[in-house]
């Protein structure tokens, strides 16, 4: 059969090739193929779970088999995932599966993109391959937000409510981006088919372009590999795709479905049965959503009560959070690659890592944002904070917006200090041990058998 | 050249026996998933055998990669990934002499620009049909004067039922599923309200009624504490004093919750004596 295309396609050469690539042999180096099989088993689960729900916001009365809501009032969408949820064989697992499967995914995104900023992997030639990333991090957290939305359940519709006013704080044309998203004012009806139409068809689309191109140019450029002796700018040391790549590769596929498929199985995620379906006028205390967007809850949740009023229009409280804030962290992260170039002055082509205590200020830069971003997350969950360690909600806010602007800067430079007592001392070394070589003579007086190095 | 077979080697050997056993666990659990299924399926049996035979398989080949192939690495080279001066410049000779044919055409060109320009905003204007303009649907609610004040379930609200410290949410007669006209009828002490000035008449007997929409990100302010009269939102922590017209203490809201007149029909139920006079829910652009 390989013939048969072969004898079609003239493949040889190019399978040739691709077969001997070589890929570094390092751990780190797996986890963004974490975030890629976390992907292939969303489309597996998800595409699985579509043939079941119904994204539609029409009312319905619920007769099915789960008895505390019976008689309830609810969406089509949320019975249809109480359906799949209880009456559908197979179904509660599926969509378990799916939704720890998604929190994983957008976990291995971030842990690869700090492994990637920590090593210096972003710099040329990958600057481009970086935004590419950082795109497919966006695209990821939006699919996930659209995704836990579908069910129309009591939690995620607050987050939708959230949403909305975040939306309609965009100064000018906020309320005409709002109604026009949601089909009017909230709550709407037909939210439900149009995150459907994102989370199923326009972000997956994108989501699989923007990877292949991250791949392509992976692919093409070759991967990075840390220094180590015998390893220049101008070789690659490791793997051949095949057989041994291959293997290790696609063994790695099937134990991160085996941990999705155990938590999805094990592990109660995204109960929507014990929420209830969203009614308008209800909430309950302890709202969080899903991890990724945690920081962003925190911001809303820290913001001091500033509003700007002028000539007759207002910039409402939650566009800083809101828009600002994640417009700002974005815009840092597509442009740090450019931004550490210009400030150091190193426009050379990199293929060797950088160990990451030997880049100080990088390192703590990155170690304070992180704890920024703690900071902000933990304040996410503030009232839960406050209930488990019985103290003041409003001493624990507090205490959380000074956090917030006293640790990151400290841990940053804790970080910093740490690499450069690190990269001084013995403790791994590169490329051997430090040190000299001395030759005792007969009269006891030690010489250097080489120059020091 | 020799390999694993010409020389059986004992930690091979064991290596190749994990393996197998590795892949016969697969075997095992998948059988066990498909008999789950047909015997009516369990979400945990489910996941378990699903995840032990997926972890078969996985433990199975990286154990291979790593104990029955030759171990060891390989160099090789990397090209430059800069085009080499003549590749750059055959591609700007190919890219320019197609560019000089058609830039001939001056006119032309700045039509083409002209014509896929409008092409392109036109084909935005279907955009507009995905929803309603703002219009007044954020300045005005279902409330009006003289509707009565009723729960969710349509019961018109008396003055004798709610106890001082009781809160209850309440919609206008008529309009229990108006979620933007969802509001808040708390009982205080008579006197210890503070009303703002022209509001002197809006809270008969110490009934107060605020719009429950948070005016900070728009969450229902689900939550009262009679004994200090507090509103709490639990989207984000937003507080508001009842006893003061609903004036944020705490948290990122910057607005007061809009306040519902009251009044008391002939039959003692409550009504409403207008809509809210302010924008309810949180701030916009054009909320002064």
């Amino acid at each position: 059969m390989a013939r048969f295309v072969d004898d079609r396609l003239r493949a040889s050469r190019f399978a040739q090739t691709a077969l001997s690539k070589i890929f570094p042999d390092h751990w780190s180096f797996m986890i963004g193929e974490i975030a890629l099989y976390c992907l292939l088993i969303l489309v597996l689960t998800g595409t699985y779970l579509a043939f079941f729900f119904t994204a539609s916001g029409r009312k319905v009365v619920y007769h099915g088999s789960y008895a505390p809501l019976q008689g309830q009032t609810m969406s089509v969408a949320y019975k249809s995932v109480l359906d799949i949820s209880f009456d559908v064989r197979a179904g509660l697992v599926m969509r378990q599966i799916h939704h720890w499967a998604a929190l994983i995914f957008v976990a291995a995104i971030i842990v690869h993109l700090c492994r990637v900023f920590f090593t210096g992997a972003f710099r040329r030639p990958r600057e481009l391959n970086w935004m590419v990333g950082i795109t497919l991090l966006v695209l990821a957290m939006a699919n996930g937000f659209t995704g836990y939305s579908l069910p129309d359940d009591q939690l995620s519709g607050t987050g939708l409510r959230i949403a909305f006013s975040i939306v309609e704080s965009v100064p000018v044309v906020g309320t005409w981006i709002a109604f026009l998203l949601f089909d009017g004012n909230f709550p709407s009806t037909e939210i439900i088919s149009r995150f459907f139409v994102f989370h199923v068809m326009l972000v997956p689309g994108l989501l699989f372009a923007v990877l292949g191109g991250h791949l392509a140019i992976l692919w093409h450029q070759k991967h990075t590999q840390f220094a180590a002796p015998g390893r220049t700018e101008d070789n690659i040391e490791g793997s051949r795709l095949w057989p041994t790549y291959a293997l290790r590769s696609v063994g790695l596929f099937f134990l991160v479905f085996a941990v999705c498929a155990a938590l999805g199985g094990l592990a109660q995620v995204n109960a929507v049965w014990l929420y209830g379906p969203f009614r308008p006028a209800a909430v309950s205390a302890a709202s969080q959503p899903d991890w990724y967007i945690g920081w962003l809850e925190g911001a809303l949740r820290l913001m001091p009560p500033w509003e700007i009023r002028a000539f007759g229009h207002t910039v409402p409280n939650p566009f800083f959070p809101g828009i600002v804030l994640p417009g700002i962290t974005f815009t840092l992260l597509y442009l740090w690659p450019f931004l550490e170039a210009r400030v150091t002055h190193d426009h050379d082509v990199h293929h060797l890592l950088d160990r990451p205590r030997d880049r100080p200020f990088r390192t703590g830069f990155g170690a304070g944002a992180l704890t920024f971003f703690m900071v902000l997350f933990l304040a996410g969950g503030n009232d839960v904070l406050a209930d488990t360690f019985s103290l003041s909600l409003y001493a624990m806010t507090n205490v959380l917006r000074v956090a917030l602007v006293v640790l990151p800067p400290s841990v940053g430079f804790v970080a910093y200090r740490l690499c450069k007592e690190l990269s001084r001392g013995p403790v791994k070394p590169l490329g051997g041990p430090v040190g000299y070589r001395v030759r005792r003579t007969a009269t006891g007086r030690y010489e250097d058998v080489e120059p020091p190095p | 050249m020799s390999g694993p077979r010409d020389r059986p080697d004992n930690r091979q050997r064991a290596a190749t026996r994990l393996i197998a056993a590795a892949f016969t666990v697969t075997i095992l659990s998948a059988l066990g998933l498909a008999a789950v299924y047909v015997a009516g399926g369990q979400v945990q049996a489910e996941g378990a055998l699903l995840a032990s035979s997926l972890a078969g398989l996985g433990a199975g080949l990286v154990m291979w990669a790593a104990h029955l192939l030759p171990a060891g690495s390989v160099i090789g080279p990397r090209e430059p990934l800069e085009s080499t001066p003549q590749e750059r410049e055959d591609f700007e000779q190919a890219f320019e002499h197609g560019e000089e044919l058609l830039a001939r055409r001056r006119f032309l060109v700045r039509m083409l620009g002209a014509a896929a320009g409008a092409l392109g905003i036109a084909a935005l204007f279907p955009i507009r049909s995905l929803g309603p303009s703002p219009g007044r649907s954020l300045t005005t609610t279902a409330w009006r004067k003289g509707l009565r004040l009723t729960t969710q379930s349509g019961d018109p609200v008396n003055i004798a039922d709610l106890q001082v410290g009781g809160v209850l949410t309440v919609f206008p007669a008529g309009h229990p599923s108006a979620a933007t006209a969802q509001t808040l009828l708390i009982r205080v002490e008579p006197g210890r309200l503070r009303p703002r000035a022209g509001r002197e008449r809006w809270s008969p007997i110490g009934y107060v009624a605020y719009s429950k929409i948070c005016t900070h990100a728009g969450c229902p302010v689900g939550l009262y504490r009679a004994d200090d009269h507090r509103l709490l939102c639990p989207c984000h922590q937003s507080t508001f004093d009842v006893l003061d017209g609903a004036k944020p203490v705490f948290g990122p809201a910057t607005r007061s919750l809009p306040q519902l007149p009251l009044a008391v029909d002939g039959d003692g139920y409550l009504v409403a004596q207008s809509d809210f006079t302010e924008p309810i829910g949180p701030s916009f652009w054009n909320r002064s």
